[in-house]
């Protein structure tokens, strides 16, 4: 028999999951966990500056593995900071862990000092959550909590655990198992054969691949999809690197800021084959006006997700790679001649044209240039706003996971501490951070931790004064009226990232900008590289909120 | 429920759920979330309280399904069914009440 204490019981079970990283901020009635974390030998501690930005070291961790993180935070003021880290993963369907200290039992309900309900503030921004009342509840509370967040469509989960609790002694002979995904559910052999039937019959076929298909698995299959039976793939903002930008096939992202040739081929096609995407409202556009002329297969683990927004002529609940899997050997190789070829002329006449793509201090030579200066081994985070649709239309994506984004909810304030988790994750590969002014500033204390972490997070800063893409909309749908949304107080980044241990550089002051950004990126550490442009410089092409996708504004040879 | 297209329109959902604090809020925020009102809510106790029955009053308005699918979802329910009978529960308990005699507290 061991005897230890519901704090130490959480560490072992935590180290058991093969968790080596946490980050979190101790707090009043954390202090257990953190006494029982300092012995720990295979959890290493990363002392954020701010719950929020705990919450998204852990989702960078998370997005880039692919596997459940953990972070920590005090009770009260430190609880409620996790809320938009929580919700932010609930949307993208991200696997973390967030455990919080609350007040002692016999003081819950009594207005303690930091005590607020978080468990009741978290039910809808998690995928589950638990407030444990007694020490024996841990044992299977926290197997559990990982098994439900990374199983089936992956989510957050909450564990708050009150001081007493933490400190509670507790006998056990052995320690539970580990907690694990559920097997992934095969699909219905009979679904799959109707859904090859509708791919067989045919003639303009394409694939909408989304965050549930950017798996290494997932991506490979759905590659050999592409290739195999010649079917074009668009992505969503979180599909983005399944398939290769590059490749003949891909057609890159759909939807408000998605290149005109994707936005009129979906139009066009006669069956749209949905992995993993659920059609989100800034990716169609107008839904009725979506894909018109399409039969619409839709693969999803979620039930819920499947007829929701839009009728199936077959709906497959199931794992995405075992459902392509499946369905490879029933398709034929089919040379559809005429619609590749359409693929090819409105690629070629209405793709993505990318102005100034070799002046690097330009809003898309930025990116090009850095991009020019990476290999697949990097890691690409971005905040939210137009240099994060910028990125998402031009950054030469490779592969899945490799990409991190706040895509449903939108999360200004996402990119630096993702950026964090996502280099603590991968010691050895550059993580490269596309900000602006706007997003930088909403977590811009985490600097501090990424110097102290040293870890290896390069800050691409588009500078442009205010909020450009809130700019963008006041002018094209409010009249031009610009309000609220202009910084008239000037931030000196440069100075501010060195105040934190950071180097810095701005390129449009330097006289080798191509040089001084090689030299930035390719040195160990943290560093900050900031490019003054113009909030005129919109992102386009554009389609406006609640019209039809083919409803574009610009973006001919705009971009 | 006296207009017969008012007693069209009301369906019955019966859960099956966890018994501990916390379970309701998770069920009356899914519903309060998308929006969707609750026009009866009964639960009782079963298997010597380790599980609860709830039954659901809500408008069938076409978003019926998708309500449903997400309540499936939530970890501590453990069965949804729509109710099928003529004998609905919410009627037979208001006539159960409208002949309670009223008790002061």
């Amino acid at each position: 028999m061991k005897r230890m204490t519901g704090a130490e019981l959480t560490i072992r079970l935590l180290e058991r999951q093969g968790i080596t990283c946490i980050a979190g901020i101790p707090g009043g009635t954390n202090l257990p966990l953190y006494d029982a974390l300092s012995r720990s030998t295979r959890i290493r501690h990363v002392l954020a500056r701010h719950e929020q930005g705990a919450g998204f070291i852990a989702q960078g961790m998370a997005r880039s593995s692919g596997c459940p993180a953990v972070f920590f935070a005090t009770s009260g003021p430190g609880a409620t900071n996790t809320l938009t880290s929580l919700a932010d993963a609930k949307m993208d369907s991200i696997p973390i862990i967030c455990i919080t200290g609350q007040v002692s039992c016999p003081m819950i309900g009594t207005d303690a000092f930091q005590e607020v309900d978080i468990y009741g503030m978290s039910v809808p921004v998690t995928k589950h959550n638990y407030l444990a009342r007694t020490v024996e509840e841990l044992l299977h509370i926290i197997p559990e909590a990982f098994s439900i967040a990374s199983s089936d469509r992956p989510g957050p989960v909450l564990i708050d655990i009150p001081k007493d609790v933490q400190m509670g002694m507790l006998e056990i002979a052995e320690l539970p198992l580990a907690g694990m995904p559920e097997a992934p559910v095969a699909p219905d052999p009979a679904l799959i054969r109707k859904a090859a039937d509708l791919i067989n019959a045919a003639q303009c076929p394409m694939l909408l691949l989304g965050g549930g298909a950017n798996h290494p698995g997932t991506a490979a299959i759905a590659l050999s999809l592409v290739e195999g039976c010649g079917i074009p793939a668009a992505m969503s903002l979180r599909g983005l690197g399944i398939i290769p930008l590059e490749h003949a096939l891909s057609l890159g992202m759909l939807g408000m800021h998605g290149a005109r040739s994707t936005n009129m081929l979906l139009e066009e096609c006669d069956l749209l084959i949905v992995v993993g995407a659920r059609f989100d409202d800034r990716a169609t556009g107008r839904i009725d006006c979506f894909c018109p002329n399409a039969k619409v297969i839709h693969i999803d683990t979620d039930a819920s997700e499947v007829g929701k927004l839009r009728a199936v002529e077959a709906g497959i609940i199931a794992d995405a790679r075992l459902t392509l899997e499946a369905l490879l050997p029933f398709l034929g190789m089919k040379r559809r001649k005429p619609w590749l070829d359409r693929v090819a002329c409105l690629k070629a006449t209405h793709g993505m044209a990318v102005k100034d793509s070799d002046n690097p201090c330009s809003p898309y030579g930025i990116i090009r240039c850095v991009a020019s200066l990476m290999d697949s081994s990097a890691i690409i985070a971005t905040d939210v706003g137009q240099h994060q649709m910028r990125v998402a239309q031009v950054f030469p994506f490779t592969r899945p996971r490799q990409w991190l984004t706040s895509g449903g909810l939108g999360t200004m304030g996402f990119g630096l501490p993702a950026a964090i988790g996502a280099a603590l994750q991968h010691p050895e590969a550059t993580v490269l951070c596309f900000s602006g002014d706007g997003s930088l500033l909403m977590n811009i204390q985490e600097l501090a931790t990424a110097a102290e972490q040293q870890a290896n997070v390069k800050i691409i800063l588009s500078n442009n004064g205010g909020l450009g893409l809130v700019q963008q909309q006041q002018e094209l749908f409010f009249g031009g009226r610009i309000f609220a949304s202009e910084y008239t107080g000037v931030v000196d980044f440069p100075s501010i990232a060195r105040g934190f241990g950071i180097p810095a550089i701005n390129l449009n002051l330097s006289r080798t900008p191509e040089k001084d950004l090689e030299k930035a990126l390719h040195s160990r550490g943290p560093c900050l590289v900031e490019v003054n442009i113009r909030a005129e410089d919109k992102v386009f092409p554009m389609v406006p909120p609640g019209a039809a996708n083919i409803e574009m504004i610009e973006g001919e040879c705009h971009v | 429920m006296s207009d017969a297209t008012a007693t069209k329109t009301l369906v019955t959902l019966r859960l099956t759920v966890n018994n501990h604090p916390g379970v309701m809020s998770h069920v009356c925020g899914l519903f309060a979330r998308r929006a969707y009102n609750l026009e009866g809510i009964l639960v009782t106790p079963i298997n010597g309280g380790s599980t609860c029955n709830v039954w659901l009053m809500i408008n069938e308005d076409g978003r019926m399904n998708q309500v449903v699918s997400q309540v499936s979802k939530l970890h501590d329910i453990l069965d949804v069914r729509v109710e099928e009978t003529d004998e609905n529960v919410f009627e037979r308990l208001s006539a159960c009440l409208e002949f309670a005699p009223v008790v002061a507290v």
